[in-house]
């Protein structure tokens, strides 16, 4: 069974992001990048299932900028066996991702497409969604469980309760959330390795894709700053704030 | 403007974030329609009539509604849109499922997680885990937005009931099984409704010492939340994960208790009205934003 995994380069989640001072986005430029957390999450999940006999091959895919091919040599250090880049200018918004990569799916055809629930940049939540409606085919957004019987994805997928349990019939796109598994760490070797693997570029203008933004984004400001605590020093003084000043108890 | 509203409910009631997704409405258009869909769900659709700005109330029954499938939402609410300027849904796990799919039947770049409204087209949003704000305009011809509860008061009672009208379920689309659902059980109130929260993440170092907390939040009637550290290590349920990805609260009070503070989880929480934390370390991050 082949596999799609989409990467995303975003600014590396331990970076403090700074806001532009002229309210057009926020500072990317010099910023420690590193692969979308969620991405990294559903690229080990194919990797453990190329590794379990399920899965043939793992083709990663990343629609961005040319410094993608950094993110999709991770990938592939990780076990992706290929890459494709899909070239395009920073602002790329979950839809046209989405109508990207139904053209991919069906130049590849894979039986299952994992992506990262959410990009940790726009934090939109969208594009998994978004290609399993245009390809017409199952969802299971937010899985911490993925296991594939014959034609089905056997599925656990977190929601605000608990846990959810669906069959997916296959083909079928899976978003990854954090329990899914824990990423490894990419070694030297693999790293080495990953250079000779094969990555194609590719413009969305050849994919017949367009992909410009539908939303404007007008500004981008910081959010207002919380004032300055106080520390306390015992439970007693605690509860008396907390009733006295605060009216919270 | 008319807005269509997809409401979260339990069958009887609405769940919290529906009646602060109706407020948000209210300000995208004054012609509001709530959808209740789901199986067995009259009760959830007479409790949508009674709520402020509910002009109208359309009710769908059918048993492949009950794990609210997105591929078959999505089939339901896609026909319906075209009547309707805005298409809403509360940001909550059920709203983030299938609306990116209404959206992408509708050809509509979504608009995610909007914390206020400035006009009937353009939304702000909080992007990087909150710590940047952003303001954007859409072009689409429908609006298809899901709302953050916290953003938004909830809407109030109205003086009487908006009519409910039975609406014919379409097809099951057959494309996924629903074999069920366990959900925690708890006499807390849900973490997103709560008044105080009492959140507990690492240095709770075993699920056991997260029982103190527990006994802690039944004094107060509050709910209990965790960090991902937390819920990674397996003290508690996933359900109870605060942050960027996981639940995001704004209670009068919440006690963040070995909770160190990464920016994941400060997103989920830094809305709250006051923040009390206790921490070994005083250089930790959460001293920052707490009270």
């Amino acid at each position: 069974m082949k596999v799609l995994v989409s990467v995303k380069r975003v600014i590396d989640p331990y970076v403090k992001v700074r806001v532009k001072s002229d309210g057009s986005g926020v500072e990317t430029a010099n910023v420690k990048m590193a692969m979308n957390p969620f991405c990294e999450i559903a690229m080990e999940q194919a990797v453990r299932m190329k590794e379990a006999g399920v899965v043939s091959e793992i083709v990663a895919v990343s629609v961005g900028t040319t410094q993608s091919q950094e993110t999709l040599r991770t990938a592939m250090a990780m076990g992706a066996d290929r890459g494709i880049l899909v070239e395009a200018d920073a602002d790329v918004q979950p839809l046209a991702v989405a109508k990207v990569m139904k053209a991919i799916v069906e130049k590849e055809s894979p039986r299952l497409v994992i992506m990262g629930k959410q990009a940790i940049d726009d934090d939109s939540n969208q594009s998994g969604q978004m290609l399993a409606a245009l390809l017409g085919w199952a969802q299971v957004a937010f899985a911490s469980k993925i296991e594939i019987n014959g034609d089905n994805a056997d599925c656990t997928r977190e929601i605000d309760g608990g846990l959810e349990k669906i069959a997916a019939k296959l083909p079928a796109v899976v978003t990854a959330d954090l329990r899914l598994n824990e990423p490894r760490y990419v070694t030297l070797p693999n790293i080495m390795k990953a250079k000779k693997k094969p990555l194609e570029t590719i413009k969305p203008d050849a994919l017949g894709v367009d992909v410009a933004p539908r939303l404007t984004t007008l500004k981008v400001e910081e959010p207002a700053k919380r004032g300055a605590g106080v520390k306390v020093a015992d439970v007693a003084e605690l509860v008396a704030k907390l009733k006295n000043e605060a009216k919270v108890l | 403007m008319s807005v269509l509203l997809i409401a979260e409910h339990d069958g009887k009631q609405l769940k919290p974030g529906t009646a602060n997704a109706i407020a948000a409405a209210g300000a995208m258009g004054d012609d509001l329609t709530v959808l209740v869909v789901g199986h067995q769900c009259g009760e959830a659709a007479q409790a949508a009539a009674k709520v402020a700005g509910v002009k109208k109330v359309l009710h769908c029954d059918a048993p492949h509604y009950a794990g609210s499938a997105a591929e078959n939402l999505a089939a339901l609410i896609v026909p319906l849109a075209d009547k309707y300027t805005h298409v809403v849904a509360p940001a909550t796990g059920f709203g983030k499922n299938f609306m990116p799919r209404v959206a992408a039947l509708l050809d509509v770049q979504q608009i995610s997680d909007i914390s206020a409204v400035q006009s009937p087209d353009t939304f702000v949003r909080p992007i990087y885990a909150g710590n940047a704000l952003a303001t954007v305009q859409s072009k689409d011809k429908i609006k298809v937005v899901t709302v953050r509860a916290t953003g938004f008061d909830p809407a109030g009672e109205a003086a009487s009931a908006a009519p409910v009208e039975t609406l014919a379920p379409v097809p099951d689309a057959g494309l996924s099984k629903f074999n069920g659902q366990e959900l925690t059980k708890s006499a807390r109130p849900e973490l997103t409704a709560a008044r105080v929260i009492v959140s507990g993440g690492r240095g709770m170092g075993n699920a056991e010492n997260f029982k103190i907390l527990e006994a802690l939040a039944d004094k107060l009637g509050a709910a209990v939340g965790a960090s991902r550290a937390a819920v990674d290590s397996g003290f508690v349920p996933n359900d109870y994960q605060v942050g960027q990805t996981g639940k995001i609260v704004a209670p009068d009070l919440y006690v963040a208790v070995g909770i160190s503070g990464a920016i994941q989880h400060l997103a989920g929480m830094k809305d709250s009205k006051v923040i009390v934390a206790i921490n070994k370390d005083p250089e930790a991050p959460i001293f920052a934003i707490a009270n």
